[in-house]
């Protein structure tokens, strides 16, 4: 397959209701299968950033996904291609059962009805939840439900997944079964997170967004050895990144 | 994130029973039923309150929930039948009893039982209608019964995030009473004061309720949402369900019958 532009992004401007700009100006682009993280302090704009990949919030400026620009006539179809993980599963999964929520996508897509419960047993067993469906949202773990959300995107079978802090709120099992998870995912992924070990383990590529600028953009091993500039923008290099010495040689 | 839920509001007792097997829309249109039919049995027709009494608890006992989970469900209601109490003074009849300077008449003491025992007879058939089938097919049953459908996710909604909002309330509630210190003896505050944070619990629900409001919209477009409501389609009630339906309805339409005929 000839290599193709699944995100690109160009100099995209948000201002919210009080005026204050989220965005100023990012421009980015991510190759169909790159795996991307992004991340920045709290309110760099990650969360609006995301927001915009499926014409969920219009600033100025150009959003094209997968050669597409939004908006247009074909949000729907972007819609489908587009696989946004909120932060919040509570937000995500708004359906009283498990199985409301995963054929939610299907079903509004116009996808007939074995089709409908085919992607659905198929997303469920993605993440692990066989057997969930008729369990009810408020009945789950975090871990399920984060799982349980992932699932409800993974159903439209989408070309990029967009996840907002998938690790945030698990306890290590279920954070190490989540990114055993999104390692051997084959999507486009570009993953807004404050995880640096989740970063470190998955993803090569690294964004840097702070006050609502790209102020840095690479391989992640390299970022993340240049201390000044995590230490500039509020990061951690992952811990242990280095094994500490011990007393004197 | 684990810890304490609000599983006060959730009424479903998983059981194998014969009466958790049977169809949602079965159930459905037999619990609306006999409510209907309860209300519509005349003031004093105590022949009819016992036939339907002996149905729901029939009902009760096959489904295997509990007598007492039932009663102590049913109880929480009630009281608000008592908004009927008014009519012990507004029914003519013979006066039995003054209070004040209005008289209790007998008429309106019976219509006042009749109503009560109304009540909880359709409270009894609500309370077990919930409590052997998931909100979710009782959802489905709505609208495959052709109850508009805004309504039914509006339900929907209300059901998914009732248990969302109550589990915030906890927190906000635990965080106070974490606050709550007592260092001379004297600690609560004037009624004022407390009723003022209490509003201000409120307040900080309420925002945060329209906060997330917007977020569950942002992932319903996310995932295609267009305004029209869609759900899969319902598979047809066996035969043997609607035998028991139309049997069931015919009970109803007897008792009926028979407590207007007698009295």
């Amino acid at each position: 397959m000839v290599a193709m532009k699944a995100i690109e992004i160009t100099d995209l401007y948000y201002a919210y209701h009080n005026g204050r700009y989220a965005l100023r100006g990012v421009t980015l682009s991510i190759m169909a299968g790159e795996k991307v993280a992004l991340v920045g302090p709290n309110g760099a704009g990650k969360s609006t950033l995301l927001l915009h990949l499926n014409g969920i919030l219009r600033g100025r400026g150009t959003v094209r996904i997968l050669g597409e620009e939004i908006p247009g006539h074909n949000l729907p179809r972007i819609r489908a291609q587009v696989g946004l993980v909120f932060q919040d599963p509570d937000d995500q999964l708004f359906s009283p059962s498990v199985f409301d929520d995963v054929a939610f996508g299907p079903l509004y897509a116009g996808l007939p009805e074995h089709e409908v419960r085919r992607r659905v047993a198929w997303a469920l067993a993605q993440v692990g939840l066989e057997g969930y469906s008729e369990r009810l949202s408020h009945h789950l773990s975090q871990g399920e439900k984060k799982r349980a959300a992932i699932a409800s995107v993974l159903s439209m079978e989408p070309a990029i997944l967009a996840l907002d802090e998938p690790t945030s709120g698990l306890d290590p099992r279920a954070r190490r079964r989540l990114i055993e998870f999104l390692r051997q995912l084959p999507q486009t992924i570009l993953c807004a997170t404050h995880d640096m070990h989740l970063v470190a383990e998955i993803f090569p590529r690294m964004v840097i967004l702070d006050e609502g600028l790209v102020v840095a953009d690479g391989p992640t091993q390299e970022l993340l050895d240049n201390t000044s500039l995590l230490e500039a923008h509020g990061l951690e290099r992952p811990w242990p990144y280095k094994p500490q010495e011990h007393g004197t040689p | 994130m684990a810890g304490e839920h609000l599983h006060a509001l959730d009424g479903y007792r998983a059981r194998t029973s014969p009466v958790h097997h049977l169809d949602a829309r079965v159930k459905l249109v037999l619990a609306l039923l006999f409510i209907l039919s309860a209300v519509l049995t005349p003031t004093g027709a105590w022949p009819a309150y016992i036939l339907l009494t002996a149905l729901v608890w029939s009902a009760i006992i096959l489904s295997q929930v509990g007598m007492g989970f039932v009663q102590r469900r049913t109880a929480v209601v009630m009281p608000f039948a008592l908004a009927a109490v008014t009519v012990i003074f507004t029914t003519p009849g013979r006066p039995v009893l003054t209070v004040w300077k209005f008289d209790i008449t007998d008429h309106g003491l019976l219509r006042l039982i009749s109503i009560l025992l109304k009540s909880w007879l359709s409270i009894q058939a609500a309370v077990l209608l919930t409590a052997c089938t998931p909100f979710p097919a009782l959802l489905q049953a709505m609208s495959a019964l052709r109850i508009p459908r805004v309504l039914v996710v509006i339900l929907g909604f209300t059901y998914r995030y009732i248990f969302v909002i109550g589990d915030e309330a906890l927190r906000l509630i635990r965080g106070r009473a974490a606050r709550s210190g007592d260092l001379n003896g004297k600690g609560g505050g004037t009624l004022l004061w407390r009723a003022r944070v209490t509003g201000n619990m409120a307040g900080s629900l309420f925002l945060r309720s329209i906060e997330r409001s917007e977020r569950v919209y942002a992932a319903m477009l996310a995932r295609g949402y267009d305004g029209q409501i869609r759900t899969l389609n319902h598979p047809t009630v066996r035969p043997s369900e609607l035998v028991l339906m139309l049997a069931g309805s015919l009970l109803l339409v007897l008792i009926q019958l028979l407590a207007r005929l007698r009295w």
